[in-house]
């Protein structure tokens, strides 16, 4: 098992790394260097965290590591807790913050989450010089003590860096584990596609506050264990600039990975004593560093290595059950109600009026020429739009304006007309994501064989273990579709899944969506696929400028004159009398 | 109330010097959807060169100001090539931390060579101000006010008039449409960056007689020029300008009637206010998504 060969070898390094720093004579000045890295390493870890795992940027991590720094100074001489209280104090403070500023901010862009990060740091900076009652201003506050364990005294600093040591050991072995965790994975979904996380069935705001609120409140176990490391702490140790160093730490490292955090800090603390011959250019340097490294290696120094040795595949070995679908579907019964459904953009009416009713069991066509509102129909059903009026019913229940991972999890299942895949994932990371679905009822070894399963369905188990950026066209267009039937969707909504295919992708295509039928999925697709739409669907609905103009059996409205105007142009008045 | 007329006037002042680099910024990110980090090292360079041409070699004002210009119009194209155009075709993130990264660099390249020790500039003119009763109007304020005028018409006239405004307007709302009409959508982002270089090097030559010249400059103008763009409304022209002239007034009334150790932190303050209240800011950022 390779989880537990990750585990021993873990084990190993801690072991080592304690044994180290408790029997190896440590001169003081090396020691401030240890304590200085690996209480850093733990806030840069939570960097790893929201920058790495979930896309957000934080540049206030500094900020988090003084509240951490404060909590344990303040904490300890102030009023007289006990460390390890107050080193718990900052963690949750730290947290709280995370959790305020997350909440106010994340809904919106990623550009301000950095500058609302930013002037947290700002006004904490501030604060700590201003408020001289309570910080202690800019002289700081010395003597803070370290604590005791047991027969353990910890203010010896050789005992006290084995706890930063062993303290780092548990965050990097937790931040790794987390990355193949159902949690780390919903993060790189919602870092890789936001829009189509959502439609996966993943929280996406939710998701993004955890990120950031465990950033946080790494930073401040990471502040915290270095006010004890130093005994000293100072406002203008917490300011922009080292939040900055913290960043840039994360990113030399490989910011996706546990160890690149590890790298990125243990280098950067080195690298002033291997750059003192450029004296006061070294920070110019450093800036010109990240600069390059953001050209040459976006993915950091592990990152850049790892490429080179490819992971072992970890996936579900042996039989597993073929694909379950359909489960909820009433056959025959109509499952989706939609009834004067708008949508407007100021004051163009994209989708106007339309009733449309899909029966369970049924492929369900919805054609129409370009910009007759197709697309944004599917957005409406898929909560990526709110509709302007209308009503939605699912299975008989009122989904009208549910956000999308909430539609999701009522039982709907989508792709896009331009793929989109978490693309820095494998085919089966993937959609082992869309087997999250909420209230699917299946446990972790249930959902993995069920994404192998979904992968087999399409033909697609082969590159189980490709990244999906580096697959064709076609077969990411198959991933997509696979990652959608995972959910166990009542309803499927596919946006043109022929559209870029060759002839035999797209009689491939044919067979898969009468398949699926044949199993008892409802299906609702748009396509421009004339042939296509012929050959699978039950019922045809046909939109013009956002309004429904036809709807019933394929032969019935494909003769339907206004249908045929709609696509060939109306025939003139005068040449028609 | 001669008090809160004075208070009001230096707030414009001081708030026209954040209009100008938060368009500058506004610019940029409109052109190329990415948010440029380095904006307030665009004021403080042209700071720099100011105490470096009239201070230090004892050049004319009027010649100091045309040099500045110059070197910080060179500056943008420079920053463009070094900073923006090797990342173009990726994402939102590792642009920004790059132009995070140079920012850092330009910085701490000043300080190594100037040194940490603020500097001062003289004022544009010897002459004093006019007081109007008990309120007294700054020349150099004076200055900046019209300054910053000027320009806002000078950029609108240049934007809606010229054929060269409208390809870069074309290139911000749509760089394939706009590259397949046959606009060289590289040039324009090159002129987007040397302008914005310039707006900030004006809104430093500007400031500098005021604030002190220092390497902190930048920082403090960026991050209130942030906060005023995303006040006004992220992305929109005159958004900024007015987020720009809200903080400069905010934060002036702030540090007379609350706290002056405060001071910095009004802007943020009005940001959080508007993040929670109005994150769409004043003129509202027109988000879009498609499926």
């Amino acid at each position: 098992m390779k989880s537990v060969t990750n585990i021993l070898l873990w084990l190993i390094a801690l072991v080592i790394a304690m044994g180290c720093a408790l029997l190896l004579p440590i001169n003081g000045y090396l020691m401030n260097l240890l304590m200085q890295a690996s209480t850093y390493a733990i806030a840069v870890l939570g960097m790893t965290v929201v920058l790495g795992y979930t896309g957000q940027i934080n540049i206030a991590q500094a900020a988090f590591f003084g509240i951490g720094a404060y909590a344990v100074a303040i904490g300890t001489t102030t009023l007289g807790l006990a460390f390890f209280a107050a080193l718990l104090l900052g963690a949750v403070v730290a947290l709280l913050f995370g959790i305020v500023l997350g909440g106010s901010t994340l809904k919106l862009g990623g550009h301000y989450l950095a500058m609302v990060t930013i002037s947290f740091q700002e006004i904490l900076t501030l604060v700590l010089t201003n408020w001289i009652g309570v910080s202690h201003g800019p002289d700081g506050i010395s003597n803070i003590p370290r604590p005791h364990l047991g027969f353990l005294a910890l203010d010896q600093s050789q005992h006290y860096l084995a706890l930063c040591l062993f303290c780092l050991f548990v965050t990097a072995g937790l931040v790794a584990w987390l990355k193949s965790s159902r949690l780390g994975l919903s993060m790189q979904a919602v870092r890789d596609n936001e829009l189509a996380a959502g439609v996966a069935g993943i929280d996406t705001y939710r998701i993004k506050i955890i990120a950031f609120a465990a950033s946080a409140c790494l930073g401040g176990i990471g502040g915290g264990l270095f006010a004890g490391a130093f005994r000293y702490i100072s406002p203008d140790q917490f300011a922009f600039d080292d939040s900055v160093v913290l960043l840039t730490m994360a990113l030399l490292g490989g910011v996706d990975a546990a160890i690149g955090a590890v790298i990125g800090t243990a280098l950067l603390i080195l690298l002033p004593e291997w750059l003192r011959f450029l004296k006061q250019f070294y920070l110019a340097v450093y800036g010109l560093a990240v600069i390059l490294i953001m050209v040459f290696m976006p993915q950091g120094i592990f990152g850049y290595f790892a490429r080179l040795v490819r992971r072992a595949p970890d996936l579900p070995r042996g039989e597993f059950a073929p694909l379950a679908l359909g489960a909820d579907t009433g056959a025959g019964l109509p499952i989706l109600e939609v009834s004067d459904l708008s949508k407007h953009f100021g004051g163009l009416r994209a989708v106007d009026a339309v009733d449309l009713v899909i029966i369970g069991g049924s492929v369900h066509a919805l054609i129409g020429p370009n910009g007759s509102g197709k697309t944004t129909t599917l957005n409406l059903l898929s909560g990526i739009y709110r509709p302007t009026s209308g009503n939605i019913r699912l299975g008989g229940r009122d989904v009208t304006g549910l956000a999308p991972h909430l539609l999701a999890a009522a039982g709907i299942g989508r792709t896009f007309q331009n793929i989109r895949l978490f693309h820095s994932l494998t085919s089966f990371e993937n959609v082992l994501i869309g087997s999250f679905r909420a209230g699917s009822g299946l446990d972790a070894a249930a959902r993995r064989e069920r994404a192998m399963a979904a992968l087999d369905f399409v033909g697609m188990a082969a590159r189980a273990h490709d990244q999906v950026a580096s697959l064709p066209y076609g077969h990411q267009r198959l991933v997509e579709i696979a990652r959608a039937l995972a959910a166990n969707p009542s309803l499927l909504l596919l946006d043109e899944p022929a559209a870029g295919l060759n002839l035999t992708e797209k009689q491939n295509l044919v067979a898969l969506l009468r398949r699926l039928r044949g199993h008892g999925l409802t299906i609702l697709l748009i396509e421009h696929d004339m042939d296509l739409v012929e050959q699978v669907s039950d019922r045809i609905s046909v939109l013009n400028f956002g309004r429904r103009i036809a709807d019933g059996t394929p032969s019935e409205v494909l003769r339907h004159p206004d249908v045929v105007a709609a696509y060939l142009g109306e025939v003139a008045e005068d040449a028609a009398a | 109330m001669a008090i809160i007329l004075q208070l009001l006037f230096t707030g414009l002042g001081i708030g026209a010097v954040y209009a100008l680099v938060a368009l500058g910024f506004v610019l940029i990110y409109r052109a190329t959807n990415v948010v440029n980090f380095a904006q307030g090292q665009f004021a403080m360079l042209g700071g720099y060169c100011m105490v470096i041409t009239t201070v230090d070699l004892g050049l004319p004002y009027w010649l100091g100001i045309i040099i500045s210009l110059v070197v910080m119009a060179l500056f943008g194209a420079i920053f463009n090539l070094g900073v923006y155009y090797p990342l173009r075709h990726r994402s939102f993130l590792p642009v920004v931390i790059s132009t995070i990264g140079a920012s850092i660099l330009i910085t701490n390249l000043v300080l190594a060579i100037y040194g940490p020790e603020p500097t001062t500039l003289p004022g544009m003119t010897d002459y004093p101000g006019i007081s109007f009763g008990a309120v007294f109007l700054d020349a150099q304020y004076l200055v900046i006010i019209a300054t910053t005028l000027a320009l806002v018409l000078l950029q609108y006239v240049f934007f809606e008039h010229t054929m060269i405004g409208k390809k870069m307007q074309a290139v911000s709302q749509d760089k394939e449409m706009a590259s397949l009409l046959g606009i060289n959508v590289t040039g324009m982002i090159m002129l987007t960056f040397t302008y914005s270089a310039v707006l900030g090097g004006i809104a430093g030559i500007l400031v500098a007689p005021i604030l002190f010249v220092s390497v902190g400059l930048g920082a403090q103008i960026a991050l209130k020029a942030f906060a005023a763009s995303i006040i006004g409304g992220f992305g929109d022209v005159p958004g900024a300008i007015v987020g720009g002239l809200l903080i400069g007034v905010a934060e002036t009334l702030g540090a007379f009637y609350i706290s002056v150790p405060y001071k910095d932190a009004f802007a943020f303050v009005l940001l959080f206010a508007f993040l929670l209240i109005r994150p769409q800011g004043i003129f509202g950022e027109k988000i879009a998504q498609k499926a």
